[in-house]
Parts: structure tokens; C-alpha cells; sequence
């Protein structure tokens, strides 16, 4: 799309396109723990139904997914594997941190094992708190990235700087 | 146990193949494959490293780790009330037997017996984590092995139980809601009979799961005869729970080596057991303990005692000098506490028996020779939960 | 062999001789003979037997001739004071509980006694006398090893991995002594006491009382403990 990258696209035109991005996100759920749970809860029983908003959450691989929901706690040894799974999502992509153990360790901050909050590891856009957050919450994190993906700038998403991991 | 065989000759095979022509002089050498530590059948971040020979699994051995969270250093430096609101996190489906068997060493440790009404409130709770965890793990089975319909179902009439549990203490899971001499709270009103509702809805709830998933040829097919373990082997490896009595040993807890706070000996219910030790055994007795579990809580919710809810503790809670063990028959098996304590605010030493750790430990002895779909089959028969097993 | 246990004051049911207990006693005393170097009962509740090191591979066999069949746990404990404390010294903790002596407490031993830093623990349970014993064993510091009772319980295998780890024992004959939760290259023995949690050394815990009061409220209460 050379119009979006040369930043010659009508407003109009941009405002569409972040609206239909924002109501065709494909959610990927690295349920770790407890969260994991609630994330369940939320994308998966007709009570806190997720697809209402227009997130489907039943990517097969990373490969497919525009977000990941990292929910639970990610220990020392898992964080490669969160840095490769990340990698592994095309742009543009979107990470929401659920849980006070993806946030910043959460109650076990002070152990020898935890990587304390996963914004060590991977950028996060929208942290969700709680421990553990009410389905209802994870959806309010749902919609706050959700207004962020509607006020995107694409041209800055589509040239500015990769991001890179490692 | 199958065995592995060894490669026939294209000769004999052509000889007697009608529809086997696939196998013909079919090299297939070893492959590692490398299950999880992300994988939707694990149950979390369990990675499972199997070595195959075409179909077969040679070796299986899991890899743990991926969600050690130090729990035994952290209560060293923690007071009891602290320690409370942590173990709720190792079991998190039926989060509320995490913290029981915790809170009985340390009364016993203290001397301090919990009023009647508390001791059935919490034998209350203590079942309903019960139902909450295995009914998720029936849905979940049948999500595994390919049928989703039984998994939205288990969310959804999960709700119910959730719904009680929170309108007594205040959070879906993790209530941290027992205390050292009692519990935290009385029940609101009305919540005797919200909650017989629930468990009516949860009997139905297993009758539907006994339709969709006992009853089915297909999940019969997939779990009759696969991953038996014969007796001697389960007590050899400690597994326990419903894995044990699936095996025909006849051991719970709740009845043998019953702890004195809890309260199974005044009213009426049955251990369930079954001869085969095969996947299908686990579930059926996993499916009758959820029903009893609900019968369990509908008689007790009947006779409820009267009276306070709390003993009369000091507010810092320093625990005399001693050792304890008290294990209960938690969801997943039998989950234990040593207590080690110096007299102090905080712990000695906390050992934490979980069960997961030890029904894990033998999936080295039950995959060899079995195909890569009854891998799934064993695993999700099981039923751990990576928070126990790594605790 | 100690009394450290107050639990008897308050539970007027629990009897004072425990036949029951007593006699499993005897049995493994029968067995093992100058094997067990301490023991305790408390009655009602618990056995612990505590062997000499070179008799733990005969302890297991003992035992699973005697019906303990079902293996339970296999652990360490580490008897030393942490030479950190509690990690609870902020103002409001001496406030509230005393302050904490400076010097380090002298090593004791639980239950059964002890000599040594170390001490191997495993429990197991006969189902059919719905019994279970608690085994304890003394380590030298010299030499931090034990034979394995993997051959005879096969659940050893897993705890005793994770023992080595987190304690730094050994077990001799053990198939396969390698890490279960950690990553290889992880050094140091976290259970140990002397294994200091960083996080807290960076930044103590502020104490248990809440540290801001509440907002609108004079002097609140004190906190539960959190």
C-alpha cells in the first residue's frame, strides 16, 4: 500500500481503515496461569463473550494474530519463548499484559524465578491490572487498545522505526 | 502396551495388505517433537519432549520449570496471612483447597480449633472448589480430544459456582478467605438457597457431560484401554485423587485420614473407585465425584450449626514452635503442607505436597509405546495443573 | 527428642499414648534396629523416625515390606537461622512484634532431633493400616549425599531431582540427576537460607502495617499483616 506509506492517504479514508482494523482483531492467548483462566472466561463462555467486540480469539499459530494477550506469570526460563513467539507475529501488532504477574511481577516480586512484569521482554500497549482481573476488565483492555488502534497514525506504524526485540 | 514392531518385508506385506499399502517399506527413523511449552493441550506451560519411531512414542519425558515461581523460599519470608493469600495461586481452578490444608498445620500447630460453623463453611467451600475444578477438567477433556461444545459448556455452568463463591467471599478464585481459628466472613443472606440452585444446575450439568462425553463412541474409543496403570505402579509413583481410585485402590482422604477441621465424617457420601486404570476410568470417577461433591454440598448446606465463625486468635498470629503435616484430598489429589515453625510470624520451612507434581511423574512409564493422539488422551486424563506441578 | 509442641493443652481428646503409633515404632525397630537414631510421636497426629544416613536405602525397603507402599514426599530441610532474617525489619515490624535480635540464633533441630545443617525428609503411607510415617536423615557437611530411593519408589526419581537442586544434595545411584525447575546454567541453591532473595536486598518490604494512611480517615488500624 504506497499510499498509506508515503502518508498521502485522505483522512477519511485513514479513519476507515483504522476503524475496520480495530473491529477485525485476531486475539492470540498465551495463557500462562491464573489468568489464563479469566482470559477463558472472557473470549471463550457466552457470558463475557469477546466476539461482540469484534476480537476472535482462535488464531492457530502466532503467525495469524495481530494480538497476544500475555496472562499469567512468565518465569526466567519461559521468556525466550515469549520473545520468539513475539517475533513470530507480523505487524502490526499489539501486545495487552493481563495480570498483575505480567505487569510487574505481581506477588512475586521478590522471587528468583520471575521475570518481574513482561514489558522487560516485549513492548506492551495496554496493561490490564488485577489479580486476577475480572473478565469484564480484560474487555475494558480490549476497548482502550481498541481507541488507541482508532487514533493511529498508519504512515508512522507503516515507516517509523521497527521494533526491535532483542 | 503395544509393542514396537519391527519393519516387515515389502514381500510379506504386499502378501497380505488389503489397505495397509501405506506401510510398504516405510523408513521411518527417530523424530523428537517437541510439545508446548504453548501448545492448547497442555494445560499451560508444560513442555513435553517425546522422541517417536513414526507414530509411536518411544520416550516421553516433560520438562518442568516454566512456571516455578519459588513458592517455597517466598514463604520463608512471609507471615502466615501473607503465605494465605499466595497458596491460593497454586491450584488455581479450586483455589480455595489450596489454602485449607495450610490453614489446619497451622491450627494445629496453635492448638486452636475453628467453631462448627466455620469448620462447615469451609468443608462447604472446600467441595465447591471441588466441583468448579473437575467440571472445568470435563469440559476441558473434551475440548482436547476434539469435541469444544463440552468446554463452552463447562465455562458456562462454571459461572454458576463462581457466582456463589463470590457472593461469600468477595473474588471469583482466589478468595483467600479462610483464616488461622476461622473464617474471614459470615454468609450473606440468601446464599443457602442460591446455592442449591447452583448445585441442582451442576448435577444437570453433569448428566450432560455424561451424554455428551461418557456415552460417546468416540471418546469411548479414544480412552477405553488407553494409558493403564495397574496398581502397584500408581502407589510407587504417589499418584492420587481420582488417578489412584481410577486404578481400583481405595484411598481418600476425606475418609481415611480425615484432619480434624474438616467435617465428612457427619454426614453421608461415597468414595468412588473403578478396576481399570485405563483414561476412561479417570474420567468416570472424576464425573461421579463432581456429582457427589454436589450432593456433599447439598447436605451440608441442610444442617449448618449456628454460631460465631472465628475463634478467639491474637491479631498477630505468631505460631508456637513445632512441626506439622496436614494433607487434604484437594481437587487434584492429595495436597499437603509440612509446617515447620520456629515460634515466629513467619515459617520455617513450608514444604508443599502437591499433587500434579507426583501424577506427572509417571507419564515417562505410561507413554512409551503409545501413538502420539492417546498422548493427548493420557495427559488430559491426568489432569494437573502447571501451578501444582511447578509450584 | 524435644517436646516443642503446646498442641496438647488445648485438645482434651487427644490420648496420651499412642498404641497405634507406638507399635509401627516397634515394627520398623524390629527391622532396622540401631538404624533409627531418634524418633517422636505425637499422638494422635504424626510419627517421625529419624535413621542414620548409611540405613536410608534399607529404611525404604523396610518400609514398603511393612505396607508402606504409597510414596508421599521426598524433601530437605535446611536447619541453619537465615542469615538475612525475616526480612522484616522496618520500623513499624519492631514496633509492633519487638525488635529482632542481631546476632544469629543458635541451629535447632525439629522433631526427632538432629546434628547436622541438613536434613533429608520423605514421608510415606500404608493404605491398608491408613498410617503414615515421617523419615528424617542427618547430612554431614562434608559430604552431601544419600543413597537414592528411586529403585525402591519410583516417585523418588522427580523429588529427588528437585532436592538437588534446590538443596545441592546428591544421590547416589540416581539415573538421571539433572535440573527439574531451573534453567542448567542457574547457579546457586535457592532453599538454602544462606541464598539471598534480591529483590528484597535492593528494596525492603515497607513493614506490615499500610504506609500511607488512608485518605480521609485519622489513624486507621492496623493492617492484617499485608
Amino acid at each position: 500500500m504506497g499510499l498509506v506509506e508515503s502518508g498521502k492517504l485522505p483522512k477519511p479514508l485513514a479513519k476507515l481503515l483504522n476503524i475496520s482494523r480495530k473491529y477485525s482483531i485476531w486475539a492470540y492467548q498465551w495463557g500462562l496461569a491464573c489468568c489464563a483462566i479469566e482470559m477463558g472466561a472472557a473470549f471463550a463462555s457466552p457470558r463475557y463473550d469477546v466476539m461482540r467486540l469484534g476480537v476472535i480469539p482462535f488464531p492457530a499459530s502466532p503467525r495469524q494474530a495481530d494480538l497476544v494477550v500475555i496472562a499469567g506469570t512468565v518465569t526466567d526460563k519461559l521468556a525466550p519463548a515469549v520473545v520468539r513467539l513475539y517475533e513470530q507475529m507480523p505487524d502490526p501488532k499489539y501486545v495487552i499484559s493481563m495480570g498483575s504477574c505480567a505487569n510487574c511481577g505481581g506477588p512475586y516480586w521478590d522471587s528468583y524465578s520471575v521475570t518481574k512484569g513482561v514489558d522487560q521482554l516485549i513492548p506492551v500497549d495496554v496493561y490490564v491490572p488485577g489479580c486476577p482481573p475480572r473478565p469484564e476488565a480484560l474487555l475494558e483492555g480490549i476497548i482502550l487498545l481498541q481507541e488507541r488502534i482508532a487514533h493511529e497514525d498508519m504512515a508512522e506504524r507503516w515507516k517509523g522505526e521497527p521494533i526491535v526485540v532483542s | 502396551m503395544t509393542t514396537i514392531d519391527e519393519p516387515q518385508s515389502v514381500a510379506d506385506l504386499a502378501a497380505s495388505a488389503t489397505d495397509n499399502r501405506v506401510n510398504l517399506d516405510f523408513e521411518t527413523e527417530g523424530m523428537t517433537l517437541n510439545m508446548g511449552p504453548q501448545h492448547p493441550a497442555t494445560h499451560g506451560t508444560l513442555r513435553i519432549v517425546a522422541k517417536l519411531d513414526g507414530e509411536q512414542v518411544v520416550s516421553a519425558e516433560p520438562v518442568c520449570g516454566y512456571m516455578h515461581r519459588g513458592y517455597e523460599k517466598l514463604t520463608e519470608v512471609r507471615t502466615y496471612p501473607q503465605i494465605n493469600a499466595l497458596i491460593n495461586r497454586i491450584d488455581w481452578l479450586g483455589s480455595f483447597a489450596n489454602e485449607v490444608p495450610f490453614i489446619l498445620a497451622a491450627e494445629r500447630l496453635m492448638g486452636v480449633e475453628a467453631p462448627p460453623r466455620a469448620q462447615w463453611i469451609r468443608t462447604i467451600l472446600f467441595e465447591m472448589s471441588r466441583v468448579a475444578n473437575i467440571s472445568l477438567f470435563l469440559g476441558d477433556f473434551g475440548l482436547q480430544l476434539g469435541g469444544m461444545t463440552a468446554g463452552f459448556y463447562a465455562f458456562r455452568d462454571r459461572e454458576w459456582v463462581l457466582n456463589q463463591i463470590e457472593a461469600v467471599t468477595g473474588g471469583r478464585f482466589h478468595p483467600n478467605f479462610d483464616r488461622i481459628g476461622g473464617l474471614k466472613d459470615d454468609l450473606p443472606k440468601g446464599w443457602i438457597a442460591d446455592t442449591h440452585v447452583a448445585m441442582d444446575r451442576l448435577l444437570a450439568f453433569c448428566d450432560e457431560m455424561e451424554d455428551l462425553l461418557v456415552g460417546n463412541e468416540i471418546f469411548q474409543s479414544r480412552t477405553r484401554g488407553i494409558g493403564v496403570i495397574p496398581e502397584d505402579i500408581a502407589l510407587s509413583y504417589g499418584l492420587s485423587g481420582a488417578n489412584l481410585r481410577a486404578s481400583g485402590v481405595d484411598w481418600d482422604l476425606r475418609r481415611d485420614g480425615c484432619p480434624e477441621g474438616l467435617v465428612y465424617d457427619k454426614i453421608d457420601w461415597k468414595v468412588w473407585t473403578h478396576p481399570d486404570g485405563d483414561c476412561f476410568a479417570r474420567t468416570w470417577v472424576r464425573l461421579q465425584e463432581t456429582r457427589e461433591a454436589a450432593k456433599i454440598v447439598k447436605q451440608l448446606l441442610d444442617t449448618i450449626p449456628s454460631g460465631p465463625v472465628m475463634a478467639k486468635v491474637p491479631r498477630i498470629i505468631k505460631v508456637p514452635e513445632g512441626e506439622a503435616y496436614v494433607a487434604c484430598e484437594n481437587p487434584l489429589g492429595e495436597m499437603g503442607y509440612y509446617v515447620v515453625s520456629k515460634g515466629d510470624l513467619v515459617p520455617f520451612r513450608v514444604k508443599i505436597r502437591s499433587a500434579s507434581f507426583n501424577n506427572i511423574s509417571v507419564i515417562p512409564w505410561v507413554a512409551r509405546g503409545a501413538y502420539v493422539p492417546d498422548l493427548i488422551s493420557i495427559l488430559g486424563s491426568l489432569y494437573f495443573i502447571l501451578g501444582d506441578i511447578d509450584r | 527428642m524435644s517436646q516443642l509442641s503446646s498442641a496438647d493443652t488445648e485438645t482434651a481428646e487427644a490420648p496420651a499414648i499412642d498404641e497405634v503409633r507406638n507399635d509401627v515404632l516397634a515394627a520398623f525397630s524390629a527391622r532396622l534396629g540401631d538404624g533409627i537414631v531418634g524418633s517422636h510421636i505425637q499422638p494422635g497426629h504424626d510419627l517421625w523416625i529419624r535413621v542414620s544416613r548409611d540405613s536410608w536405602a534399607a529404611t525404604a525397603e523396610a518400609a514398603k515390606q511393612l505396607g508402606y507402599t504409597f510414596f508421599d514426599f521426598l524433601s530437605a530441610i535446611d536447619w541453619m537461622p537465615s542469615p538475612f532474617g525475616r526480612d522484616m525489619d522496618a520500623q513499624e515490624d519492631i514496633v509492633v512484634s519487638g525488635a529482632q535480635a542481631k546476632e544469629p540464633q543458635p541451629m535447632m533441630q525439629g522433631y526427632a532431633g538432629g546434628e547436622t545443617r541438613f536434613q533429608v525428609l520423605a514421608r510415606l503411607y500404608s493404605i491398608n493400616a491408613k498410617m503414615g510415617v515421617t523419615f528424617k536423615a542427618d547430612l554431614p557437611d562434608s559430604d552431601l549425599s544419600i543413597a537414592t530411593w528411586s529403585n525402591t519408589f519410583a516417585g523418588a526419581n522427580w523429588h529427588e531431582r528437585e532436592a538437588k537442586e534446590m538443596f545441592g544434595i546428591n544421590f547416589v545411584g540416581h539415573p538421571n540427576l539433572i535440573n527439574m525447575y531451573l534453567p542448567t546454567d542457574f547457579q546457586g541453591h535457592p532453599l538454602r537460607k544462606d541464598f539471598p532473595l534480591l529483590a528484597r536486598r535492593v528494596r525492603p518490604w515497607p513493614g506490615i502495617v499500610d504506609v500511607e494512611p488512608m485518605p480521609g480517615v485519622g489513624d486507621d488500624e492496623e493492617g492484617e499483616g499485608e
